[in-house]
């Protein structure tokens, strides 16, 4: 029973009062947890079934096509409108002005309300949304909006974000924090600074410690702008009238938009619904508001339903991976012990805020990496320039942080004549001991991922160095991540007379797999096969609140969320069968029980759960915490590298990665999760890059910005989770959808440098980087770099 | 400024009012409701839009409506048994080894499939990376892919009567 194969999770599975007993409802106790259980939705994915926002049509839909800005700031001088509304068949253009007259403060973002719906009296990157045509048939509205012209005054722009931090060419005016984070209350008002978020870190006396080390070190580190590059663009429809919206959208966070477009409208989020369809990708592109508000108001405007979806090209002008800046001085004592490290992290946030605070906060409570360092003093910095905004990318910040503090700590090793392993065990941060902030590490197995990799390189033996032109070498780092905290989620779960049970909850599947390792909770405390569980689909009218798919967070917050549902149902179901008269472990089966209370097929037991972890928010002036963080994510990447000294192409001929993601609920999902985050940080590691060019993306599509293909996959892929159990998770899980990307970058950095000697600062690391590289390493630097 | 094209869709006859610039993506999900084809790239670079028209793979963002005048044309929506609705050994294999995330390009990759079987029933590692290397997966699903497809091989050399 545990293993039928019923389809789809719709037919309800007999269950009995004695939930939890042993032989009961077919399934044994323990089954659900650990099992590699395919998809739910499986079918509706292969026979083109399932259905994705950027192909929905309603009724008496218009069709939206946005004009852009073509510069990356200045001043709206006019927008001439006259030419596309010629167009046959264009049905309305729409400006600001349009949208003041539906929403009058047209702002909004997560942390900063600093976004317009179009751009009022300024743009402030190229490509921004400036004006819109709508028309029954999405050609007739693409033909229009390349008719509209605008005019600019420019203003003098800044791109870089150590620039920008120096203040001397401002973004905005005014900073204008949401008043959602606590953090960011002090910067309301505030004027002359493009910084939209200080956060702080100070332990012990980095400065002293300093004085006092034998050796110290400093580099810096930088990060390019990439791209989360969905297959499928970004896509809302919005269908307003008087008494409430229904907004159709691929978004990992329909509460949230939920909340944040009643506060746009000057409603109760009563009258606000929100349904998801399934995601075609995610990667932390489609949280907070994207095309939703714009949607909305559009919509408001024509009195029918509007849908706003994207083309591939547009998506690079939304949001994408903030590029950094890492400064980073480490001292090391005469034994190799790490005493102090100072951390200066510059966010590239580009025009709007999005989340980029959020990641320079939660990401700079572990910017001095996974190592037991007593002095430790963090500046990471949110910074407002004139490109594309940035927000979280599979990681939250991490993935940049990885990549310098991993790399820098290879060059100490190496200039100490220290092994690399050696010197990370050495300084590792251990079980019981105080991470950064303050918090005491528990159940993170940082030295378990960095052991199993070092083994599967057989870090011991001596490695074939390759001969001529080709040389080879291999690399090794390790990470650790803060999951942002602190989240709520809010789960209800149904059981009907029929025994059947239906799910309730806001976790968006986006491909991660958390529908089915949702089911196998709420199976595994009913002791139902997960199959007979079946997931209602996103949609705020009936699913309950939950702060976001994002972060790794969901298979923890929302499975505890989902266990105390389960959980209350479970008791609920036992009182009734107290109350019945049934005798201790009676073996009745539900649909009976119900019989019996109701007289008839009738009635419902309702569980509902809520999970929210304990938090302490750091010191505002130390940024230290006992509780920062509920669980801690870690892992640890190994590579071997090819280098052709010719050329400077580097072939992956091994990529080992090991993960501690607690007790994996789903083993072949969670194998899945790491293989394919690590396939995606190969790409912004090798090759991805956004080029731009006075603030203009010149790669903006698929032809020329590429990603990684099948033939990309390195011929040695190898992945594991280290044996973990999370004392504080559900069923001792832990989130994965993020932690295999952390270490790719670095370790492929360190192994290119053992083999040939080069050590490259900035991602990607191109043939061309390599070459230029070798070429100045042999004293013959190509005539630009010279 | 419409004509008139009718063609096989999914082994039935169709017609269908279309205009010049119309692409084959949108026809399908306009006229015909058949949204497994789709867009993503607009430039023919990702196989999410993947269709086969008389027996080869095209890319139906890139591919005009007008073209497909008198073809036979099939999509993903056909791969399942008509009848019984049961899956084809790839669709089956792809659920079983787990070959997809968010499922968007997984329509494109089980087209390409099954034509790479028909050619090539028994293909090695190689020849499953080089023909599938025209489609595009995110989630990065390529380990699993590889899997599916040679699990398909398998599913349908043990169909075959012998």
């Amino acid at each position: 029973m545990a293993t039928s194969s019923t389809q789809g999770g719709q037919v309800g599975a007999p269950m009995s009062a004695k939930v939890g007993g042993a032989k009961v409802g077919g399934a044994k106790v323990g089954s659900q947890i650990g099992r590699s259980l395919p998809r739910l939705e499986g079918r509706d994915k292969v026979t083109g079934r399932a259905e994705y926002t950027h192909t929905m049509r309603l009724a008496g839909m218009l069709y939206a096509k946005i004009f852009r800005s073509t510069v990356a700031h200045g001043r709206i001088k006019s927008i001439d409108t006259s030419a596309a509304k010629r167009v046959p068949g264009v049905y309305r253009i729409i400006t600001a002005d349009d949208i003041a007259q539906v929403i009058p403060a047209p702002y909004y973002g997560p942390a900063f309300h600093d976004q317009p719906i179009l751009a009022v009296d300024k743009v402030h990157f190229v490509g921004e949304p400036v004006a819109v045509a709508l028309a029954a048939d999405p050609h007739v509205a693409e033909e229009a909006a390349q008719l509209i012209v605008a005019e600019y005054e420019e203003l003098p722009a800044v791109f870089d974000e150590v620039e920008a931090a120096a203040n001397n060419t401002l973004v905005h005016e005014e900073l204008k924090p949401a008043g959602t984070f606590a953090d960011l209350k002090h910067l309301k008002g505030r004027k002359g600074t493009n910084i939209a978020l200080d956060f702080k870190l100070r332990r012990g006396d980095v400065d002293k410690a300093f004085a006092a080390a034998a050796h110290v070190f400093e580099h810096t580190f930088h990060t390019q702008k990439v791209l989360h590059l969905a297959l499928e663009p970004f896509a809302s429809i919005a269908d307003w009238n008087e008494r409430g919206v229904t907004i159709y959208s691929g978004s990992q966070g329909p509460s949230f938009v939920r909340t944040e477009i009643a506060r746009l409208l000057g409603w109760p989020e009563n009258r606000v619904r929100i349904k998801v369809p399934y995601l075609g990708g995610g990667f932390g592109a489609k949280l907070y508001i994207k095309m939703e508000a714009l949607a909305t108001a559009l919509s408001m405007i024509v009195r029918r339903p509007v849908k706003v979806a994207l083309t591939m090209e547009e998506q690079f002008y939304t949001i994408t991976r903030h590029p950094s800046t890492f400064v980073i001085k480490t001292g090391v004592d005469a034994s190799g012990r790490i005493t102090a490290r100072k951390c200066e992290v510059y966010w590239n946030g580009g025009a709007y805020a999005d989340v980029g605070p959020r990641v320079t906060q939660k990401s700079g409570f572990t910017a001095s990496g996974p190592y037991d360092i007593d002095n430790v003093w963090v500046d990471s910095y949110a910074l407002y320039t004139n490109l594309p905004p940035s927000g979280a990318l599979r990681g939250f910040g991490i993935p940049q942080l990885v990549w310098a503090y991993e790399s820098h700590t290879d060059m100490i090793a190496r200039a100490l004549k220290l092994d690399p392993l050696e010197f990370r065990r050495k300084n590792l941060l251990r079980e019981g001991r105080p991470q950064a902030t303050g918090q005491i590490v528990r159940d993170a197995k940082l030295d378990a991922v960095l052991e199993r990799v070092a083994e599967r390189l057989n870090w011991g033996k001596p490695l074939a160095r390759g001969n001529g032109a080709l040389r080879r070498g291999r690399g090794i780092a390790v990470a650790i991540k803060a999951v942002i905290s602190p989240t709520t989620s809010v789960a209800n779960l149904t059981i009907a007379a029929d025994g059947s049970t239906t799910l309730y909850c806001g976790t968006v599947d986006m491909g991660q797999g958390s529908d089915t390792a949702m089911a196998q909770i709420a199976g595994e405390v009913l002791d139902i096969p997960a199959e007979s569980v079946r997931i209602v689909p996103r949609d705020t009218d009936v699913t309950p609140y939950d702060m976001g798919t994002l972060g790794s967070r969901s298979l923890f917050h929302m499975g505890h969320a989902v266990r105390l549902a389960a959980e209350e149902a479970r008791e609920k179901i036992k009182a009734m069968a107290r109350e019945l008269g049934e005798p201790e472990g009676s073996n009745i089966p539900l649909p009976d029980l119900f019989k019996k209370k109701f007289g008839m097929q009738a009635g419902n037991i309702v569980g509902t759960g809520t999970y929210k972890p304990d938090y302490i928010p750091p010191d505002p002036a130390t940024g230290l915490t006992d509780k920062v963080t509920p669980f801690w994510m870690c892992a640890a990447s190994g590579a071997e590298v090819e280098v052709d000294t010719e050329t400077g192409h580097v072939r992956i001929t091994r990529l080992i990665t090991a993960v501690d993601c607690g007790r994996p609920v789903n083993p072949k999902i969670v194998e899945t999760q790491i293989s394919g985050a690590v396939l995606m940080q190969l790409g912004f590691t090798m090759f991805e890059k956004m080029h731009i060019d006075a603030g203009q993306v010149t790669n903006a599509s698929l032809a020329d910005y590429k990603i990684p293909a099948i033939l990309d996959v390195p011929q040695a892929m190898e992945n594991e989770t280290v044996d973990s159990h999370l004392s504080s998770g559900p069923f001792g899980a832990k989130g994965v959808g993020e932690t295999a990307t952390f270490c790719v970058s670095p370790a492929i950095a360190n192994a290119i440098e053992d083999a040939c000697g080069v050590r490259l600062t900035a991602l990607p690391l191109t043939p061309e980087a390599v070459f230029r590289a070798l070429r100045a390493q042999a004293n013959n630097p190509l005539a630009d770099d010279a | 400024m419409t004509r008139t094209i009718s063609f096989n869709l999914n082994g039935e006859q169709v017609a269908a009012e279309i205009k010049p610039h119309h692409n084959l993506v949108e026809v399908l999900q306009r006229e015909f409701n058949l949204m497994g084809a789709r867009e993503s790239c607009g430039q023919g670079m990702c196989g999410c839009c993947t269709v086969l028209v008389n027996g080869a793979a095209v890319s139906g963002c890139l591919y005009l409506a007008a073209f497909v005048d008198g073809a036979e044309v099939r999509t993903v929506e056909s791969l399942a048994d008509a009848r019984t609705q049961a899956l084809s050994p790839v669709q089956e294999a792809f659920i079983e080894a787990g070959a997809f995330q968010c499922g968007y390009c997984t329509p494109g990759f089980l087209l390409m499939a099954t034509q790479l079987l028909d050619a090539h029933p028994d293909p090695d590692e190689e020849q499953i990376r080089h023909y599938l290397s025209g489609n595009l997966c995110r989630c990065a699903a390529y380990p699993e892919i590889i899997a599916a497809v040679k699990l398909a091989a398998r599913k349908r050399q043990n169909a075959r009567p012998s």
